[in-house]
């Protein structure tokens, strides 16, 4: 029995596509795409009018927190969580405990995510052993094992001659070099941006320049190692200014920007809000509106979550001991539709900076929907409004600043090979 | 009318009204503590808690003194002796302790917005007695009483604040008492200790000394923490007193007869000269009194009271 989704408005930017279209899919692939009606018989049929059909949506950053952390998100709570926000891939961040720099914790993942997962991980290996920025990770073996970048995130590799091996070295297995960037110097004791609020309220602040110095060291040795470099999560305007230069001068990178960035600015953490704590911090009105402009101009290029969960107990605490780091995966769509409701870019756009831009990025055969493509497919209601109740999310953690927020577009199937695997 | 309000977590979030009325309410419990017997039965039977995570004498005492004077029972729990040294967390500690029916909680916490998980959380009245580089209100009140008894008005009144404004809670409290009051504010330090957009706070910064007291009715000089030494914030304690301390000779750039303020405790010949502590002691030790009367409205307005009552 194959499943036809019927009715729905197909946006497959790779393929030029944006009107209504019947899709039936059979096994895990797409069988047929037709604007005429698909012979039901036989078929589950999904009544997909006044929906979106849209490949389905890769996250390039996401923490699973498995193994070692299982009390804030494992692996099938955390794949659960990404198909309740339309993801049908996910990439995990290498920061578990152990570290993800080996094969043994990358097949873990993968067979763990095989008997448990309910969408595709892809697991992002580190750059040092340990993430320790001392030595160069088996990157070759990590590749092998089945990852498909390799970053330190949260530890980013302050040696810059090392930094250098490392894109290249990452360059004879083709694999693109994920960096958080931070000056770690800089941010050192910071806990939320350099602002007028982190005045007011006595906290140490990270100024931008912690962000923006490593982006531009990093665009320097790509330079010179001519290696595939992908910024995770930029925040800030001089981030946003550099990449957009470096790409003008043919260097070869992209970048991508999370929700939050684009949504909130540093002023949600005033009273100490915990939620809204994060690294790289929320910045000022000036830099949220130059993440915009950069998604808008093609400079950043996906929009991933930095999902990364943390317990209610560890959330509520002193600020400066309260963890870095919010759940995303729920939430993501309904805020990237933000931007298009405000007229900022079209639906389709949208579609290549959650599904297509980050298949490209990471050279893998998803984020299209062609006859023969593979059958991972989102479709949503871009006018269903819903209010965000934390304790509500699939995910095992609640550290959403947009609790209680109403927001419009609302995931109705994730499709994962063929299979529904969230109704909403 | 007593404070409406549950917590005094900052001066910043308070009203011009609300600071004159805790301000004028000092002024006759100043009083009680002149008498012989300092003591009114208005909290008779109300328990307060003095939790604190950072040592401190005279604040600490300041709060169990004002409360004793008010007839309600005190605790005290430092943080050499609390469940903190086992881990537990701050919320646990305080859900514990307003467990055993504590009326007030009054905490010190080296962490910015500590204060702010226990309002959240609990029923209690919490008042904040500093919380790291954030606020430290009724330290700030005392200043602004002391200010109105010395020179008889706030309004209109020039004060410098000098010293390492970014990891001071006393000056973000005295910023904002002081400006919601009409005084003219002014903070001088080098570019390391005075934190972004300061300014924004309605002051005047300023990294030379001579003209950021100049003229000045009030000099509030902050304690140098002094292991700050090394972080790149100033180079050694010795240019740092030769820059931004204050001796008799640098006084004469202020005001006539300028009040000379310090939080306490002082450091002898690095923020101020001995000359000048010395001298300085009859006002230091006021703010020490204004201290208790200060705390003592500030309970009893929390409690309900009301200054007619």
């Amino acid at each position: 029995m194959g499943l036809v989704i019927q009715g729905g408005r197909l946006i497959d930017p790779k393929n030029h596509c944006d009107q209504v279209m019947n899709l039936l899919i059979e096994h895990d692939r797409v069988a047929k795409i037709s604007s005429r009606a698909i012979e039901k018989k036989g078929h589950q049929v999904i009544d997909a009018s006044g929906m979106i059909v849209s490949p389905g949506f890769i996250d390039l950053h996401v923490h699973l927190r498995d193994p070692g952390q299982e009390y804030k998100e494992d692996i099938r709570s955390g794949t659960e969580s990404a198909a309740a926000g339309g993801f049908t891939t996910v990439c995990c961040m290498p920061n578990t405990r152990p570290v993800n720099d080996n094969e043994t914790v990358t097949r873990y993942i993968l067979e763990k995510a095989k008997k448990e997962g309910v969408v595709h991980v892809l697991p992002v290996g580190a750059i040092t052993k340990g993430s320790k920025g001392e030595e160069l990770a088996e990157i070759g073996k990590l590749k092998e094992a089945g990852c498909v970048a390799i970053s330190d995130d949260g530890w980013p590799v302050m040696n810059s001659e090392l930094m250098r091996r490392s894109l290249e070295y990452a360059r004879a297995f083709d694999l693109v070099v994920m960096p958080h960037c931070e000056d770690k110097h800089l941010s050192e004791g910071g806990v939320m941006n350099e602002s007028r609020s982190s005045t007011e309220m006595g906290l140490r602040g990270i100024p931008c320049q912690a962000e923006e110095v490593m982006i531009s060291r990093d665009i320097l040795l790509t330079d010179l190692s001519k290696s595939r470099i992908h910024f995770a999560h930029v925040s800030s305007e001089g981030g946003v200014r550099m990449i957009r230069e470096a790409k003008e001068r043919g260097v070869p990178v992209t970048a991508e920007t999370c929700p939050h960035y684009f949504t909130l600015t540093d002023e949600a953490t005033i009273g100490f809000n915990t939620n809204a704590k994060m690294n790289p911090p929320l910045r000022s009105f000036k830099d949220r509106e130059a993440v915009k402009k950069g998604l808008i101009d093609g400079t950043i290029d996906a929009i991933s979550t930095d999902h990364a969960p943390h317990s209610p107990e560890e959330k509520e605490q002193e600020f400066d001991k309260a963890p870095f780091g919010i759940i995303g995966l729920e939430t993501a769509l309904s805020l990237s539709l933000a931007l298009v409701r405000e007229n900022l870019f079209s639906l389709s756009k949208m579609v290549e900076l959650l599904s297509s831009n980050p298949a490209k990025i990471l050279k893998i055969h998803k984020g299209s929907l062609e006859e023969g493509a593979y059958a991972d497919i989102t479709l949503f209601d871009p006018e269903a409004e819903w209010v965000v109740e934390g304790a509500k999310l699939k995910s095992k953690s609640r550290n959403t600043p947009f609790d209680g927020w109403k927001l419009k577009g609302k995931v109705k199937y994730t499709i994962v090979a063929g299979k529904i695997v969230y109704q909403g | 009318m007593g404070l409406k309000r549950k917590d005094l977590l900052t001066l910043k979030e308070l009203q011009k009204e609300e600071i004159e009325l805790i301000l004028d309410t000092a002024v006759s419990f100043k009083e009680v503590g002149s008498r012989d017997i300092k003591k009114v039965p208005t909290l008779r039977g109300k328990t307060l808690v003095n939790l604190f995570y950072e040592p401190s004498t005279r604040t600490r005492t300041s709060f169990e003194l004002a409360a004793k004077r008010l007839s309600a029972d005190v605790i005290n729990i430092s943080n050499s002796g609390s469940s903190a040294v086992k881990g537990e967390s701050l919320l646990d500690t305080a859900k514990n302790i307003e467990a055993m029916n504590a009326d007030m909680i009054v905490l010190r916490h080296a962490s910015s917005g500590a204060p702010y998980i226990l309002a959240r959380h609990l029923k209690s009245s919490i008042i904040n007695a500093g919380d790291g580089a954030h606020e430290h209100p009724t330290q700030g009140l005392i200043d602004l009483f002391t200010i109105r008894e010395k020179l008889g008005k706030i309004e209109g009144v020039k004060v410098a604040i000098v010293g390492d404004i970014t990891h001071s809670r006393v000056a973000r409290s005295n910023i904002a008492g002081l400006t919601k009051l009409g005084a003219e504010v002014r903070v001088v330090g080098p570019p390391t200790m005075i934190p972004r957009e300061i300014e924004s706070s309605g002051v005047t910064v300023f990294h030379d000394l001579k003209k950021g007291i100049s003229g000045v009715d009030v000099v509030l000089m902050l304690r140098l923490q002094l292991e700050r030494q090394g972080k790149g914030l100033f180079p050694s304690i010795r240019e740092y007193s030769e820059v931004y301390g204050l001796n008799k000779e640098k006084l004469k750039w202020a005001g006539p007869n300028a009040l000379v303020m310090h939080p306490g405790p002082v450091n002898r010949d690095v923020e101020v000269s001995s000359e000048i502590a010395d001298g300085l002691s009859s006002v230091i030790l006021e703010q020490v009194s204004n201290g208790i009367a200060i705390r003592m409205a500030v309970i009893f307005l929390l409690s309900g009271g009301s200054p007619s009552s």
